[in-house]
């Protein structure tokens, strides 16, 4: 498969340089006709920008572990959909070495009328495989997610576990050079968190690169070598993993009450 | 297959190295991203076949309904000239009247489904990057797959009330193409507005029925009278049908000038509509 310079030609799996994400969203939730009409009426512009991530510079080397905290808004998913190539970034480069294979927030995001068979199936051809690809990885798939029969019924049947669990096992069983997780961890039972965890482990093992987004701070810790923290689109630091969850704990507590870590 | 695992190798959306930096002018290369979307084929008809299937999983006559649905809405129009003009038009009307209806559907559907595309697709576009160009695509494909099984309906009808089978019913092959890539452009359009205006799907079906009402379907194209015609002119599925009438029905070779008027629809529309939504789709995901 690797015919292109191979990913080791470089030592980072990922460059970001002075990377801005800006969103230019009108105000109002659902952009409507009327609305818009009555707004050039009235000559306004309701463009707000939403400076999602501001002048992020880092590179992540290939075997590493890396874990993104903050609190909610400071701009990890952002940063992540950017890194994967879905939101286009407004400044700023981000290079990518490898093949990404991504689990963002929303599962596997497909659709609910169709069998998880048909979703795994939809989602490797959509990530640009071929139907042999797909076949081929199949059975690796469904072993690992242990859904039995409910592979064959529609995803509206799903628990939010077990959508949870096939949505990881795509990720994983993609064979990615580089695997972003967005807060995904938090479905599954314990039993098969530690078989993720596991599989996660033996990835990094083999020189590949997992950026995990968590607030489940016991997982980042346990999984990932260093983490940056995000705070209003900014990283306010960098370091490895335990000095980083500490440093973001006490922040935590400086504003509230009450510990993340048993998340 | 080793051409197609080269191509995946340097296109934006799978491969080994990405760069993703900010795009002042809108269009993405666009050689690289053909060939990401000529590598998805598969995709495309996957979706569209399991999007099919779905829709009728839970309905007691299931898949029966892609041949039911066109008959029954062509037993309705055919009772309403009926009834408006007192008094029937004859079965070669009824013909008629099938054949132009539901290639007519084969756009209103690319249409109304395409507008739902990208907007619906929410999930997939937030989780995956890909041309998001499949999303209106499958829509074109799956309203042509609900084509399909109303040729066999017209078909029986074309025999029943005894038109001839000659070559010149082989000129409905590039005239349906030409239709379908017409529905694939009105579809591009009809995405990428959706996304800006979600009103649209609101208007929509009003605005296709008018547009249903103004084709030559529920009349010949000669019905109308000298001071409406500018208005026939003007509507882009009047050569199409009007071509496709004289070759399936009238069983002769259409006017030059309509199929180059068809030709001309289909072309232009399609190529306006692919560089309108992919000028604009690597917004949708912040706009969704």
């Amino acid at each position: 498969m690797t015919l292109e310079p191979t990913p080791d030609a470089t030592p980072w799996a990922v460059r970001v340089e002075d990377l801005s994400v800006t969103y230019r969203t009108a105000v109002e939730k659902k952009p409507t006709l009327k609305k818009t009409l009555i707004r050039l009426g009235r000559r306004e512009r309701i463009i707000r920008e939403i400076k999602a991530v501001r002048d992020v510079s880092f590179e992540i080397p290939h075997g590493t572990a890396l874990g993104v905290v903050g609190v909610n808004g400071a701009g990890k998913s952002t940063l992540l959909r950017t890194m994967a190539g879905i939101l286009p970034p407004s400044r700023g480069r981000v290079e990518v070495f490898g093949r990404v294979s991504t689990l963002l927030a929303l599962g596997v995001g497909f659709k609910g009328e169709l069998t998880g068979q048909e979703n795994v199936v939809l989602g490797g051809l959509a990530a640009g495989l071929s139907r042999e690809q797909v076949a081929a990885k199949y059975e690796d798939i469904a072993d690992f997610a242990e859904l039995g029969d409910f592979m064959e019924m529609p995803m509206r049947t799903y628990s939010s576990g077990m959508y949870g669990r096939l949505a990881f096992s795509v990720a994983i069983n993609m064979d990615p050079d580089i695997l972003m997780i967005d807060e995904a961890l938090s479905t599954g039972d314990a039993r098969f968190r530690e078989k993720s965890f596991d599989r996660m482990r033996e990835l990094t093992d083999k020189a590949r690169t997992i950026v995990l987004v968590s607030h489940g701070l016991r997982s980042i810790r346990e999984l990932c070598d260093e983490a940056i923290w995000m705070h209003e689109g900014r990283i306010s630091m960098r370091d490895d993993a335990d000095t980083v969850v500490d440093a973001y704990k006490e922040f935590l507590h400086l504003k509230r009450e009450g510990s993340d870590d048993d998340v | 297959m080793s051409a197609v695992a080269q191509t995946r190798q340097s296109d934006e959306f799978s491969g080994d190295h990405h760069v993703y930096e900010p795009h002042k002018v809108g269009l993405p290369p666009l050689g690289p991203y053909f060939r990401a979307l000529w590598a998805r084929r598969q995709f495309l008809y996957e979706l569209a076949r399991t999007n099919l299937r779905a829709q009728h999983f839970n309905t007691t006559l299931g898949q029966l309904w892609l041949i039911l649905n066109p008959v029954m809405l062509g037993i309705v129009y055919f009772t309403l000239v009926y009834i408006i003009r007192g008094g029937g038009r004859g079965s070669i009307f009824l013909a008629h009247l099938m054949l132009s209806l539901f290639a007519f559907r084969l756009v209103s559907t690319s249409v109304s489904r395409g507008a739902r595309s990208v907007v619906g697709g929410g999930k997939l576009i937030l989780n995956t990057a890909f041309p998001r160009l499949l999303l209106p695509l499958e829509s074109v494909l799956e309203s042509f797959m609900r084509f399909l099984p109303t040729l066999a309906v017209y078909a029986v009808v074309h025999v029943a009330v005894g038109l001839p089978i000659k070559p010149s019913l082989l000129w409905a092959i590039p005239i349906i193409a030409l239709i379908t890539v017409f529905g694939a452009g009105a579809a591009m359009f009809t995405a990428t507005s959706q996304v800006y205006f979600r009103d649209l799907t609101n208007f929509l079906p009003y605005f296709t029925r008018i547009w249903l009402y103004t084709s030559p379907i529920l009349f010949y194209a000669e019905d109308v009278p000298q001071k409406l015609r500018p208005i026939l002119y003007c509507n882009p599925m009047y050569p199409m049908l009007g071509s496709l009438n004289d070759a399936v029905i009238e069983g002769r070779m259409p006017p030059a000038g309509l199929l180059a008027a068809s030709l001309v629809w289909a072309v232009a529309t399609v190529m306006a509509g692919t560089l309108f939504f992919i000028s604009r789709e690597r917004e949708f995901a912040i706009r969704l």
